[in-house]
């Protein structure tokens, strides 16, 4: 025991001597929340739009110069047709089309209901989110005010339109999306790196000629880089919780527990990238194009799973960060407990043990 | 004198290509005993064999009085190793990596540091414990590296071509390092390629092809084949072999 204790400090030694490897292991969570997080940000100003006013009449007037005086836009031009307004977006200088129909004001007047037209551009969600409730909100004080002056309560009814993602995934998504990411890449990368490092230097020849057992060097190999990357998974967390108004709903418990199994599964797949790899830079460009692609195509997090071709769904079954995801979803983001993730929760611990068990007969084998 | 290496017959055998054919041969404790041969030869997979590292196919061997097939982790007690590739970690300090070796062959601590010191004195690096190991010199970590191979008291030292890339001076030091191990009682196991060096072995045995083609003193050797160095003795030998080096 006292031997491992030895050797597990030696790991901590490399680590903190390690001064720029350190910085990433830490500044990436950090950059990558600190990032993801201005995308997410909720105050968005001076947003380029386009105003189509097709009645041009004392209503349309009043709604267009509130939007004006708002400073959340700022109105490009006012255009004539359908097709200019889609040019506009083709240029991608614009993120928001507001278009008044023919006769505005007089069906208002008459029918005391009349619609607006929102088209937001959402290929970026979160901008289109913010700025259709934006226009909504302008919409529904102007009901409100001429309303009152009215004596009788009138109805414009903004009629909202996504362009390229009507479905409008997207913020919540890159969260968990980053924390596997990062876990994956920090526990592979520095697990696989760590391993080949001794194998490189010649010390893991003189290691397992050492009565120190195979297993103990995997222990002591791992245990840095799980205690790293649960510090990580902290940082993150409190990250999202203080800049992006992303708490953890559900129990951190269960968070913690279901992180540590899917960083298991991921310093297994760092032992077996170990094992393949004769130097450093193969160790670390195998964690890099094999794990953070995989992980950023099939997780879910980028490119929403349902619409892949059915081989990719498939394929995406296999990649632990998948499930972990969903995982992380449902218990930060919607506060769901164990009742809801167990399915998730036993294939991940399934693929951590398997991968665990084939890392370590293949190791020793290796080895010996 | 009694054997600490004893071997009989030992073969390894990787598929249809035999690395090493029944190799029979004794060290005795307190020897000094080089094995030579090309690259290729079987001398690694020999070795492997001889520190528990590899099972052998056939044949027999007893290490320090354990069993090479059953014994392997009193084996690997009973022995020290030092490879041709430098075997210190470059980011430890000279007194980290000592601990270090120290701590997983189970020492105690104050063993550990009343070794520390000797060593450290030994090497006249008293000044230099606190010292990253890749500020040192290479002739420094060379040396440093084999003290720490006998820093648990093995009884034999595997020294893999310990030398390589060392200067001549450098490694005249070096063997004056491991005859003072020898003085101590340790039997020195060592391949090398510098035939100066297999002049300062008490007996060597020169593989060729993955068997011994000649064991015995460098005088001995010399005089059976009729020459004037070790050189052109295992040159006469080494010419001989079918085997490309790898």
């Amino acid at each position: 025991m006292r031997q491992l204790f030895t050797f597990i400090k030696k790991e901590f030694l490399h680590v903190f001597r390690d001064k720029k490897t350190l910085l990433m292991l830490f500044g990436l969570p950090i950059a990558q929340i600190i990032l993801f997080g201005f995308a997410l940000s909720n105050e968005i100003k001076n947003t380029k739009i386009v105003v189509a006013d097709y009645s041009k009449d004392a209503v349309t007037r009043q709604l267009v110069s509130k939007i004006e005086a708002s400073n959340y836009f700022d109105i490009e031009e006012s255009l004539q047709s359908s097709a200019a307004i889609q040019a506009s977006f083709k240029k991608g200088t614009i993120k928001m089309a507001v278009v008044f129909p023919e006769n505005f004001a007089n069906d208002l007047l008459h029918t005391r209901k009349a619609t607006v037209q929102v088209i937001a551009d959402a290929s970026d969600p979160n901008l289109a989110t913010t700025v259709t409730n934006y226009i909504t909100q302008i919409v529904n004080d102007y009901n409100t005010e001429s309303g009152i002056a009215a004596g009788q309560p009138l109805q414009i009814v903004p009629e909202m339109q996504m362009l390229y993602n009507p479905e409008l995934r997207g913020a919540p998504n890159f969260v968990p999306g980053v924390m596997a990411l990062v876990l994956m890449l920090v526990c592979t990368m520095m697990t696989s790196v760590a391993i080949v490092k001794e194998k490189e230097l010649g010390t893991m020849e003189i290691l397992l000629v050492s009565p120190f057992h195979t297993i103990y060097i995997i222990i002591a190999k791992l245990a840095p880089n799980l205690l790293i990357s649960l510090v990580n998974l902290f940082i993150i967390l409190i990250l999202s919780a203080v800049f992006l108004d992303l708490p953890v709903k559900g129990s951190i418990l269960l968070l913690v527990f279901c992180s540590t199994l899917f960083i298991m599964t991921c310093l297994s797949i760092g032992l077996l990238l170990s094992i393949g790899a004769k130097t450093q830079q193969a160790a670390m460009m195998g964690s890099l194009m094999g794990m953070m692609l995989p992980t950023m195509l099939l997780t879910g997090f980028l490119f929403p799973i349902e619409n892949m071709p059915l081989i990719m769904q498939w394929l995406s079954n296999i990649v632990p960060s998948r499930w972990y995801f969903i995982i992380i979803k449902k218990v930060m983001l919607k506060g769901l407990g164990f009742e809801a993730v167990w399915k998730e929760t036993l294939i991940l611990a399934g693929m951590c043990f398997l991968l665990f068990t084939i890392s370590l007969r293949r190791f020793k084998i290796r080895l010996q | 004198m009694e054997p600490v290496i004893i071997t009989e017959r030992l073969t390894k055998r990787f598929g249809q290509f035999i690395a090493a054919n029944e190799l029979t041969f004794q060290v005795e404790k307190g020897e000094i005993f080089g094995f030579l041969g090309a690259n290729g030869a079987g001398k690694t997979t020999a070795m492997r064999m001889l520190c528990g590292l590899l099972a052998p196919s056939s044949g027999k061997a007893r290490i320090a009085g354990f069993d090479v097939y059953t014994q392997t982790e009193k084996i690997k007690r009973s022995i020290g190793y030092m490879s041709q590739k430098f075997s210190l970690y470059d980011d430890l300090t000279v007194a980290e990596n000592i601990r270090f070796y120290g701590g997983i062959y189970g020492m105690s601590r104050p063993l550990i540091r009343e070794k520390t010191d000797e060593l450290l004195q030994e090497l006249q690096l008293q000044n230099e414990a606190k010292t990253l190991v890749r500020e040192l010199p290479l002739g420094w970590k060379q040396k440093l590296s084999f003290s720490v191979s006998i820093v648990h008291g093995p009884e034999i030292v595997f020294l893999d071509e310990p030398t390589g890339g060392v200067d001549p001076v450098t490694r005249r030091q070096f063997w004056d390092l491991i005859y003072h191990a020898v003085d101590k009682g340790v039997t020195v196991f060592v391949t090398t390629h510098y035939m100066d060096e297999a002049e300062y072995c008490n007996r060597v045995s020169i593989m060729v092809d993955g068997v011994i083609a000649a064991l015995d003193s460098p005088a001995r050797l010399k005089a059976q084949f009729g020459a004037d160095n070790m050189e052109d003795v295992f040159y006469e030998l080494a010419r001989n072999a079918k085997r490309k080096a790898d």
